[in-house]
Order: structure tokens, then C-alpha cells, then sequence
């Protein structure tokens, strides 16, 4: 049978079940939205006849847990089950994922890559993802100025996501902050297949005073788009992990890109003024 | 944790009092992330007895006598002015009326700090004596809709909050000294809306001459029966438009249901007195109390006991009128204390006008606004943008330097005031334009109206807030 045929079979059954009043397809009360996974959809409640329906949009807006759901017998009802199949969906996206091209074309980034040579190698080895390749290096050396006093570079993490949605927010704000304070700022670029400990090497190999990576972090089931900066002072290969300062939190829910590169920048500011980051910082 | 202290002063009607409280602030956002300043607690530490409000006359108040019992409330609680951080002095009621009101702001205005002297017109009033009640908290605590009505000597400010959000608010001439009589029941003293209430009733008051408590009683269940209409309870008669309080808002339910109200204000207290004399103030208080007790009002919706009555209004000016800032901002430190920064609102359309890089409309409106506040300085109040691109912040910030170059006088400040979490950024941007011919102050977190004024405190907390009073001024 070809496909044809079987469309026009099933066109013909549904007719004749809706004329008859056995089916229904017309959309359903509870949510017209498009996307499940839209923050409108998830607003509105599932639960059927809630006692005060206003204080539980209340109670929802206050939170991005999944209440107010209902339940079909012991189960979820099928729109929750799918909106939390889209969001897991998205958050595995956003970790397996490369970051479109476009994107960092538009930053004006040039690419340099860990000792990871796929995706594979990047979850399952961490400790490939810290390291640069020696192409990196000498790519690096070649193309970046040397021993700026801030070093910033964009790299994915566990989430290219994260970088598709705040790098070209964050970068020029930091940059011009920082520029007008009179700071030397190193020629930017995106580390592929980067972890946060790749910055010791980055700043041993240009010899940045501080070194700020703006990385994607792991995504959850409330966002893939989260960003952090790690912020370091004089960072060398196998440093303890508290001299790093973090901002953490960087997307449209939680603080503004725009806005957290304005504060990220005067951070660096400090660190650079007493010459410590991490826990030797005073905030 | 850090805190403050707060006076507050509220000269009303028939009563004067003051308050100390103290306000704590603490980093309310993780370690690792953008720092995020809250008020965590507000606690009153001192109450001041309740005074008669000292009037030179029926037009006049004796500014001098409320000096001194500022001066000695001071005294009694320990503090000089200098420990005072913020604080509010308010004219409420008829008081904010009366002729010289703006003149005795100005003889209190040591005593509230080095920065906030505040007044209220009737519907800031509303607002602050609905917090001061603790129907807000209230609300919140119970995700409900609340109205609070403060009924003092001159007025009734009434607040509707859902959630603790204003819904909207009112302000009649109802009060518990709109007569006043001697112990014989002689009138003393009959206010205009008083006047209204009565010739309506076909009652006739003069002073000078006896009435009786049976006509009172009349005039006073009109009275509740007024409030009960302003609450959508029963009709509104033309009459509860006559008795409006001038240049307040008219209350609005907005489709909302109310369900509970809660009562402030010296008449509050007179609610449950339903036994012995019923003119112990030579006033129709503990009669208007009365009538409010068995009033359709009380019937129709629950009441709720708010955390305070009398004093609502002053704890409110004492602890609600100062608010922070968000924790990211910019500023010139030398700028501050700045007050009574009138404010320009922009509409989204405007603000959008600016986002596209077309300043001319902001010239004209800000050279408008300078010519009509005879100001030589504003505060521009936008709404902003919740997530913007680099290039939209980055236009956004030009234009405000060409406009605000094109029609403030030189070496002015610019002074901008937004709501969305993008102050830092923007005032970053902005100075770098300006390249230091004017100094900058870009804020955010604060709520503006057109036509409010607002103050702006020295930064605290190592400079990451400053502390914010948005008011609106009434002086007829």
C-alpha cells in the first residue's frame, strides 16, 4: 500500500468517528500552547478543580518545581510526562550538541580545542578536557596577545546552549568595562571541548595576570541556558580549586547577561586590586 | 547582618506620634552568584505616646510645639538625630491641608536624618497605612486580597492589596473629629464633609449650639453606610462623590474580590468600645466606631485584627516608605543624598523610541518637563527590558547621553531610575559614553510613577545599595 492511500484511509476513518461523535480533536481546554516546555504552558495549571485556583497560579508563579499537575490515577498526566521528556530532551541537547557556528562568528572567535577529539571522549574523560592540544597552544600563541592583564575566553562545557544564548550578550560588556578602566584585555576565542580547569593552562600559555572563562553549565530540568564566569588570579596548572571565583547563574531567569557581565567585570576589577581570587577575595 | 535605623514622624489630623525601628539587610543570593540585597527584618524599637497634634488655629499648625515634642521623643528613646539613617516625616489627613504644612517639614527635617523628609497625599497614605497595619504582610502570608481602612480624625485611607500587590486605593473625608463638642454636647466644630453628611440627613449642626447624640448617631451610620458604598458593598450615591478627599483616587475593585478587611486608625480602637460614654473625646470617634460595629460593612466581609491601629500610619512611614535598590547599579558616590528628584516616566512606546536610537522625542519631553517642574534636574524613570542583546543596552545608553546632552544644562547629572535588573550595564555603557563630563547615577529594582518624587540615600553595604524613597507630594 503506499502512503497515499493509507493518508486517505485514516482521513476517512477519523471523518466518520468525529461525525459520529466518538472522537474528539478538537484541542484540549487545559493548554493551547504550542510548546509544552514554554514558560506560559507550564503557568497554567493541570490540576482539575483546584479548591482557590487564583492562590494556586500563585503558589506556581513562586517556584519552577512541577505542582499544581494533577495526576491521571497514580501517573502523571500525559502533557506533564511529555513537558518533562521536552525539558530532559533539551538539557541532553544542550550537553551533546556543538555550538553553532554562527554564533561564535558572530563574537568574532576564532576555535581551539582540548585534548578531546569528540563529544565521547569529552564526557567520559575530564581530565583531557582540562588539558590544551598542542595545536591549541601553538594557535593560541600565534594569534592572541601576550601577558594581558585579562585573558576572557567562552567555552562549552556542559552546555553549548549556555553559550549560543548569553555569549554575544556578556563578551562586550565585560570587554568595554573593563577596556575603560584601562585595562589590557587578551584577544577572546572559544575553547572547544573545554572544562573549567583548562584556564591554568590558557593563562600559563599567554601569561594573563587574570584569567575569566565564561562556560555552560550542566543543565537541569529548569534550564539549559545557565552560564558561568570563573574568574582566576594568576592561575598555574595545579592550583587548589579555591582560588576561583565563580558567578554563576548567568541567563534570561536568573541574571541577565547584559547585566551580569557589567558585575563580572567589576569583580575582575577587584580580584586585579588585591591581587587574589577565590576564597583570598574580599567581596 | 547589617541594618538601619528608621524614624518615623506622622503629624495627622487630630494626633501626633513617632516611631524608631530597625531595619536589617542581608545578601539573600548564594556565594557564587550576583549579589542580591533584601530588607530581611523590620523591627519597631520605640514607640512614642500618642499626642494631640498642637494647631495655632483651624488653618495653622503650631510647628514650634511639634518641634519640641519630636526633640523630646528623641530624648526619651535614646537617640540623637545623627543615629538616625533614613527616615519619614509625613503630614497626613487634613493636616497635609493646612497652610503652613510644607513650612513644618522643613523645621523637622534635621530630625529624620541628613536624607528623607517625606509627605504624603492621601493615596501614599493609604498605601503606607495599609502597610503599617499589617494588612500587606497579611495578604502575603495568605495569598489573599485585603482592603485596610484607616480611619483617623480627618480621613479614611482606604488600600486594597491582592497579594501584596496594591490593587488600588481611596481616600475619603471620613473621620472621627470631623465634629468636635463639648462635654454638654455643644458643637464645637463641624468639618465640610461633615456639613455634607448633615444637610443630606436633613440634620442642621451650627456652632455654638447643642445637639444630640441620637443625631450623631445618625450622621455616623451614614458615615459607615458611606464606607460600606466605597467598598462596592452597597451602591454608590452622588453623595460619596462629594465627600471625596480632593486629589485622591477613586477605589477601583478591578474585578477582585475582597475578602477580608481589616481596620486602622484612632477610630479602629472605638470599634468594640459599645458601652459607656459614647462622647469620651469630644469627638463622634467612639460613635462613628460604633456605627461601623453594626454597619453593613462588618456583615458583609470578615474582619481581620491588624498588628497595629493608631499607629499604623507611623509604622508604616517608620518602616515602609525606605526601600533598596537592586544590588548592580552605578553610580557617581559624590552624587548622594539627593532629594525631591522629580520624576519623568517614560512609556514603553518612548522607552522604545530610545531603544531604536531616536532621542528627539525625549529632548522635547525632558526640555517640557524642566519648563513645567521649574526644576533644573529630573529623574528618568523607565521600565527597561528584561534580557537585552549587547547592541540593543548599547544604543539604549547613546541615546540617553544625546538626549540628556541636548537638554540638561552642562556638568547636570543623569539620573535614571529603571524597573528590570539592568542598571549596572546600562549606567556602565553610559558613563563611558559621557567620558566624565556628566556624572552618572543609573539604578534599578525601584518602581517609578510620573509625577513622583523621589530621594536617594548615601550607598550602603559596601556601596552595593542605595537606599530609595519614592513619594508623591500633595500641597495643594
Amino acid at each position: 500500500m503506499n502512503q497515499e492511500l493509507i493518508s486517505a484511509i485514516v482521513e476517512e476513518v477519523v471523518k466518520q468517528l468525529m461525525a459520529s461523535g466518538q472522537l474528539d480533536i478538537s484541542p484540549s481546554k487545559e493548554c493551547t500552547c504550542e510548546d509544552i516546555t514554554s514558560p506560559e504552558c507550564k503557568a497554567s495549571p493541570l490540576l482539575d478543580k483546584p479548591q482557590d485556583p487564583e492562590a494556586l497560579e500563585r503558589m506556581i508563579k513562586r517556584t519552577t518545581a512541577r505542582i499544581g499537575v494533577g495526576r491521571a490515577g497514580p501517573r502523571l498526566k500525559t502533557q506533564t510526562l511529555l513537558a518533562l521528556r521536552a525539558d530532559h530532551a533539551q538539557a541532553r541537547d544542550a550537553v551533546m550538541k556543538d555550538v553553532d557556528p554562527k554564533v561564535l562568528e558572530d563574537a568574532g572567535l576564532f576555535t581551539v580545542q582540548t585534548l578531546c577529539q569528540d563529544k565521547d571522549a569529552f564526557i567520559t574523560r575530564p581530565d583531557l578536557g582540562r588539558q590544551l592540544s598542542p595545536e591549541a597552544v601553538r594557535t593560541l600563541k600565534e594569534k592572541c596577545i601576550p601577558n594581558p592583564d585579562v585573558q576572557i575566553y567562552i567555552s562549552d562545557g556542559l552546555s553549548s546552549t549556555a553559550v549560543e544564548a548569553n555569549a554575544n550578550k556578556i563578551l562586550p560588556v565585560i570587554t568595554e568595562a573593563l577596556q575603560s578602566k584601562g585595562l589590557t584585555v587578551g584577544t577572546p576565542f572559544y575553547l572547544r571541548f573545554g572544562r573549567v580547569g583548562a584556564q591554568e593552562h590558557i593563562a600559563e600559555t599567554l601569561g594573563a595576570k587574570v584569567v575569566c572563562v565564561l562556560l555552560g553549565e550542566r543543565p537541569g530540568l529548569a534550564t539549559a541556558e545557565s552560564m558561568s564566569a570563573y574568574i582566576t588570579y594568576n592561575a598555574y596548572v595545579g592550583m587548589p580549586e579555591s582560588k576561583r571565583t565563580v558567578v554563576s547563574n548567568i541567563h534570561k531567569n536568573g541574571t541577565a547577561a547584559v547585566e551580569a557581565g557589567a558585575y563580572v567585570a567589576e569583580v575582575i576589577a577587584k580580584i586585579l586590586e588585591q591581587k587574589a581570587s577565590g576564597v583570598d577575595l574580599v567581596k | 547582618m547589617p541594618d538601619i535605623l528608621s524614624v518615623g514622624i506622622d503629624i495627622g489630623t487630630s494626633t501626633t506620634q513617632l516611631v524608631f525601628s530597625r531595619i536589617s539587610m542581608e545578601n539573600m543570593s548564594g556565594y557564587f552568584c550576583v549579589p542580591r540585597i533584601c530588607i530581611v527584618d523590620k523591627e519597631v524599637i520605640y514607640k512614642s505616646p500618642v499626642h494631640l497634634t498642637p494647631l495655632k488655629n483651624a488653618v495653622l499648625i503650631d510647628g514650634e510645639a511639634i518641634r519640641q515634642i519630636v526633640a523630646e521623643e528623641f530624648r526619651k528613646a535614646g537617640f540623637t538625630p545623627k543615629d538616625v539613617d533614613t527616615g519619614a516625616v509625613i503630614i497626613t489627613g487634613e493636616s497635609a491641608r493646612k497652610e503652613n504644612a510644607a513650612a513644618v517639614l522643613e523645621k523637622l527635617g534635621g530630625f529624620a536624618g541628613e536624607f528623607v523628609v517625606s509627605t504624603a497625599g492621601p493615596d501614599l497614605e493609604s498605601i503606607i497605612a495599609g502597610k503599617g497595619s499589617g494588612v500587606f504582610q497579611y495578604t502575603i502570608d495568605n495569598t489573599c486580597a485585603a482592603a485596610n481602612l484607616d480611619i483617623g480624625g480627618g480621613t479614611t485611607n482606604i488600600v486594597f492589596f491582592d497579594n501584596g500587590e496594591v490593587v488600588s486605593k481611596g481616600c475619603l473625608d471620613i473621620g472621627g473629629r470631623l465634629i468636635r463638642l463639648k462635654k454638654d454636647l455643644t458643637v464645637e466644630h463641624v468639618s465640610p464633609a461633615a456639613t455634607k453628611i448633615a444637610q443630606y440627613l436633613g440634620i442642621r449642626l451650627t456652632p455654638g449650639q447643642k445637639t444630640t447624640v441620637s443625631d450623631l448617631e445618625r450622621i455616623t451610620d451614614k458615615m459607615a453606610d458611606l464606607l460600606a458604598q466605597a467598598l462596592y458593598i452597597k451602591p454608590q450615591e452622588p453623595l460619596l462623590q462629594e465627600i471625596r478627599t480632593p486629589g485622591s483616587a477613586w477605589l477601583e475593585l478591578q474585578n477582585k474580590r475582597i475578602s477580608r478587611i481589616c481596620f486602622s486608625g484612632g477610630v479602629a480602637d472605638c470599634i468594640a468600645k459599645l458601652d459607656g460614654d459614647p462622647i469620651p473625646y469630644g469627638d463622634i470617634g467612639v460613635l462613628l466606631g460604633r456605627s461601623l460595629a453594626k454597619g453593613a460593612l462588618m456583615q458583609a466581609i470578615p474582619t481581620v485584627a491588624g498588628t497595629e491601629t493608631i499607629r499604623a500610619t507611623v509604622v508604616g512611614a517608620g518602616t515602609y516608605t525606605t526601600t533598596i535598590s537592586g544590588s548592580t547599579i552605578t553610580y557617581a558616590r559624590e552624587l548622594f543624598p539627593m532629594k525631591n528628584i522629580p520624576a519623568l516616566k517614560l512609556t514603553v512606546q518612548e522607552q522604545d523610541e530610545c531603544f531604536a536610537g531616536r532621542p528627539e522625542t525625549l529632548v522635547q519631553k525632558i526640555k517640557w518637563f524642566l519648563q513645567q517642574s521649574e526644576s533644573e534636574r529630573l529623574i528618568l524613570a523607565l521600565p527597561g527590558t528584561a534580557n537585552p542583546e549587547y547592541k540593543e543596552i548599547k544604543t539604549l545608553a547613546h541615546c540617553l547621553c544625546e538626549a540628556t546632552d541636548a537638554a540638561l544644562p552642562a556638568g547636570a547629572p543623569v539620573l535614571i531610575v529603571l524597573e528590570q535588573d539592568i542598571a549596572k550595564a546600562l549606567g556602565i555603557l553610559m558613563e563611558k559614553e559621557l567620558s566624565g563630563r556628566r556624572k552618572v547615577a543609573c539604578i534599578d529594582g525601584i518602581k517609578v510613577e510620573q509625577g513622583d518624587y523621589v530621594d536617594l540615600g548615601r550607598p550602603m553595604l559596601n556601596g552595593l545599595v542605595i537606599p530609595v524613597v519614592v513619594k508623591t507630594l500633595l500641597f495643594g
